[in-house]
């Protein structure tokens, strides 16, 4: 408890124990133990009202339960008045306490942030803090501590926890030469890190740039609900002003019956709890999330997350581990060993995976130079005086050279032309990621009307992987710009979540409804333009996000109903005198207790959902 | 201008509401956020005038939360 609870709680005491004087003490000692159990723990909101009336807020909440106990008191309500105030208090303090917590544990969860670092200034070890270490300089990470910017190792050997950065939960082994990313943790052995990039730039700030300023669009249920206060006051005061003056007016009923019920509408009319209650569900939510290594971005993301539509995936990296081999080679007046070589020192600089494949099986190391790079169809270099060709099919096709066609298997194939002359082609495999398939079927489990996958790859290797996971469409052979168009055209009657590796879907992820990247922490594009960013590689954390966001959702909903149906029902209660101030109390306070008790529910989503 | 602001003894999420919106229609505002979960404010505004922005911002917010305080770095 901070002290200002400290000493609400102390007045609340006091308050209390007056009240209980004045329900034993006859008469008017009685009354006056009530008023003054009140003051004690209401002057301040009624100093707050007056200074709010001030500034010409009408319908501030403070002004509102003052005017409701000083009525009270009007009408000889003594107790009800005392009662009112008492339990306003409380609720409060209860309130502030919960959000507290609540606020401490959600930081807990994301908690990556280093207080420090310990940086080697000539010769000294100095403890700074994170953002006054330097490009360059040396820093110290000992056993237990988290690595605080991105560097490579100098010295030193340890095993690292990268698991709340990469998602991977076994420990990895480094050494000197390595690179490490900030926000790891250290379990073994001592490190000197020269840092490659300040604190603002290193991975550990983005991610957590990314969560904490997450809640900045504001998603349409939460919309709603700070559209809905801003009038709901207002109404409810109207309704308690028509309340006390038509019934004494028209039907000639005693003024001070009516008023007292009005009165029991202006304790009502607080929006705190539905106000508080829709970011606080989204907020734990988003925050059991990125303990289950998924940064979702906002509210607006979260409710997207939550009703997929039709799921489109990208194939290479993201069901695939991306990590190609060659399979299978065909040469063609020359021997393999020539060909691999041939084709590795055109695809040496092409940063594509098949290439590094390819260069992974030449037999020694290639010479080459590249004449051009063309994406999605091929590499031009010159090698030993001769123009090589390496690519697709329909790349050598355009270059007028003349290719046998390998059609009848999966996988990428590689065609090798020198001058102009076919020289063989290359089988390059991708192996799906584990639990792939599984992980499509969850989607299904989860009511995804439809999957499709795009791919720049052979239609053959394409429909192959389709078929193995139970991916209903395939368009294969897409270029860069064709998955944007093909997207669109999805999009005109779908609701689109795609699904890719972020390495070069940065426009895809844009236009869809809602853009998962995974395993994207290292591509500034892939996070910038994604709405969710799977830390993991793992394809069955899809099915993971889309639970969060939809237990999420139902817990903010289930929120709104229950702070909306009780406010309703005790305001009904109330116009025809059944509920009293006590009710009202409740409705007011009470409510937005449960409210804050029951969105902390989703601060434990995480584990509900299997971490 | 983008820039991040601390919140000290913002204890009412109604008033955080109350807050953005009275802060948006500031003008020279071009989007703000007062984030009640984390007691942050984010302002966004022209270089130029920001530091005027901020300085009615603080007013607004002193104005509909005397004890809430911005802590300015």
């Amino acid at each position: 408890m901070s002290r200002k609870q400290k000493k609400l709680l102390l007045r609340i005491i006091c308050s209390a124990v007056l009240f209980l004087l004045g329900l034993i003490l006859p008469g008017w000692f009685g009354a006056g133990a009530m008023i003054l159990s009140w003051i004690i723990c209401g002057w301040s909101v009624a100093w707050k009202a007056i200074r709010n009336l001030l500034h010409g807020q009408l319908f501030d909440e403070n002004f509102l339960m003052t005017l409701a106990t000083v009525g009270a008191f009007a009408l000889q309500q003594f107790s009800e008045g005392a009662a009112v105030m008492l339990f306003y208090q409380v609720g409060e303090l209860f309130q502030a306490i919960a959000v507290d917590r609540s606020r401490r544990s959600i930081s807990q969860l994301m908690d990556l942030r280093p207080d420090s670092a310990v940086v080697l200034r000539d010769g000294e070890e100095l403890e700074v803090e994170p953002d006054e270490v330097q490009v360059g300089e040396l820093i110290l990470v000992s056993p237990g501590e988290r690595i605080c910017v991105d560097g490579v190792i100098r010295s030193g050997n340890a095993d690292l926890d990268t698991s709340r950065i990469t998602g991977e939960s076994m420990p990895v082994s480094v050494g000197p030469g390595d690179a490490v990313l900030s926000g790891c943790v250290n379990l073994s052995g001592n490190l000197t890190i020269e840092a490659t990039s300040e604190y603002g730039q290193s991975t550990v700030a983005r991610i957590l740039d990314l969560v904490e300023n997450a809640q900045e669009k504001k998603a349409p249920t939460e919309q709603f609900i700070t559209r809905f206060a801003r009038w709901y006051t207002p109404a409810v005061v109207i309704a308690a002003v028509l309340l006390c003056t038509l019934p004494p007016l028209l039907l000639h009923q005693s003024f001070s019956l009516w008023l007292k019920r009005a009165l029991t509408f202006l304790v009502v009319s607080c929006p705190c709890a539905l106000v508080i209650s829709v970011p606080l569900s989204f907020f734990g939510g988003m925050a059991a999330a990125s303990k289950a290594n998924i940064l979702i971005k906002g509210g607006v993301a979260l409710e997207e997350l939550a009703d997929p539509g039709i799921v489109v995936f990208d194939k290479t990296g993201t069901l695939t581990t991306g990590t190609f081999r060659v399979a299978e080679v065909r040469a063609y007046g020359c021997t393999e060993n020539e060909l691999l070589l041939l084709a590795a020192a055109a695809e040496q600089y092409s940063p594509h995976p098949v290439a590094k494949a390819i260069l992974a099986a030449s037999p020694h190391a290639p010479v080459g130079t590249l004449i051009e790079d063309r994406p999605g169809f091929g590499v031009t270099a010159l090698v030993n005086g001769k123009t090589v060709l390496a690519g697709n099919l329909r790349f050598l096709s355009e270059c007028g050279v003349e290719v046998r066609e390998w059609a009848d298997s999966a996988g990428t194939i590689v065609y090798v032309a020198s001058d102009g002359t076919f020289c063989g082609c290359i089988r390059v495999e991708d192996s799906l990621k584990e639990h792939v398939d599984e992980a499509i079927q969850a989607l299904y489990d989860r009511g995804v009307k439809d999957t499709v996958l795009l791919s720049g790859d052979r239609k053959q290797s394409v429909e192959a992987v389709a078929k193995a996971l139970g991916i209903r469409n395939v368009y294969s052979g897409l270029l860069p710009q064709d998955k944007v168009s093909k997207l669109e055209e999805l999009l005109k009657n779908n609701r689109v979540m795609f699904v890719g590796d972020g390495v070069n879907d940065a426009p895809v992820l844009t236009l869809a409804t809602v853009g998962i990247a995974m395993g994207g922490i290292g591509s500034d594009a892939a996070v910038e333009a994604a709405d969710v960013v799977l830390l993991s590689d793992e394809p069955r954390r899809i099915a993971t996000a889309i639970d969060i966001a939809r237990s999420t959702l139902r817990i903010a909903r289930e929120n709104i109903i229950i702070a909306l149906g009780v406010k309703a029902i005790v305001l009904i209660l109330g116009a025809l005198g059944i509920a009293g101030m006590w009710l009202a109390v409740f409705a007011d306070v009470g409510v937005a207790v449960i409210a804050i008790l029951n969105a902390m529910r989703t601060l434990r989503l995480h584990e509900k959902h299997g971490f | 201008m983008k820039k991040t602001f601390k919140l000290r003894d913002l204890d009412c999420a109604n008033c955080a509401a109350k807050m953005e919106t009275a802060i948006s229609k500031l003008p020279d505002v071009q989007s703000v956020s007062v984030n009640f979960m984390q007691q942050k404010m984010t302002l966004e505004a022209p270089d130029a005038v920001f530091d005027q922005v901020l300085q009615s911002a603080v007013k607004c917010i002193s104005k509909v939360e005397p004890d809430c305080e911005v802590i300015l770095k």
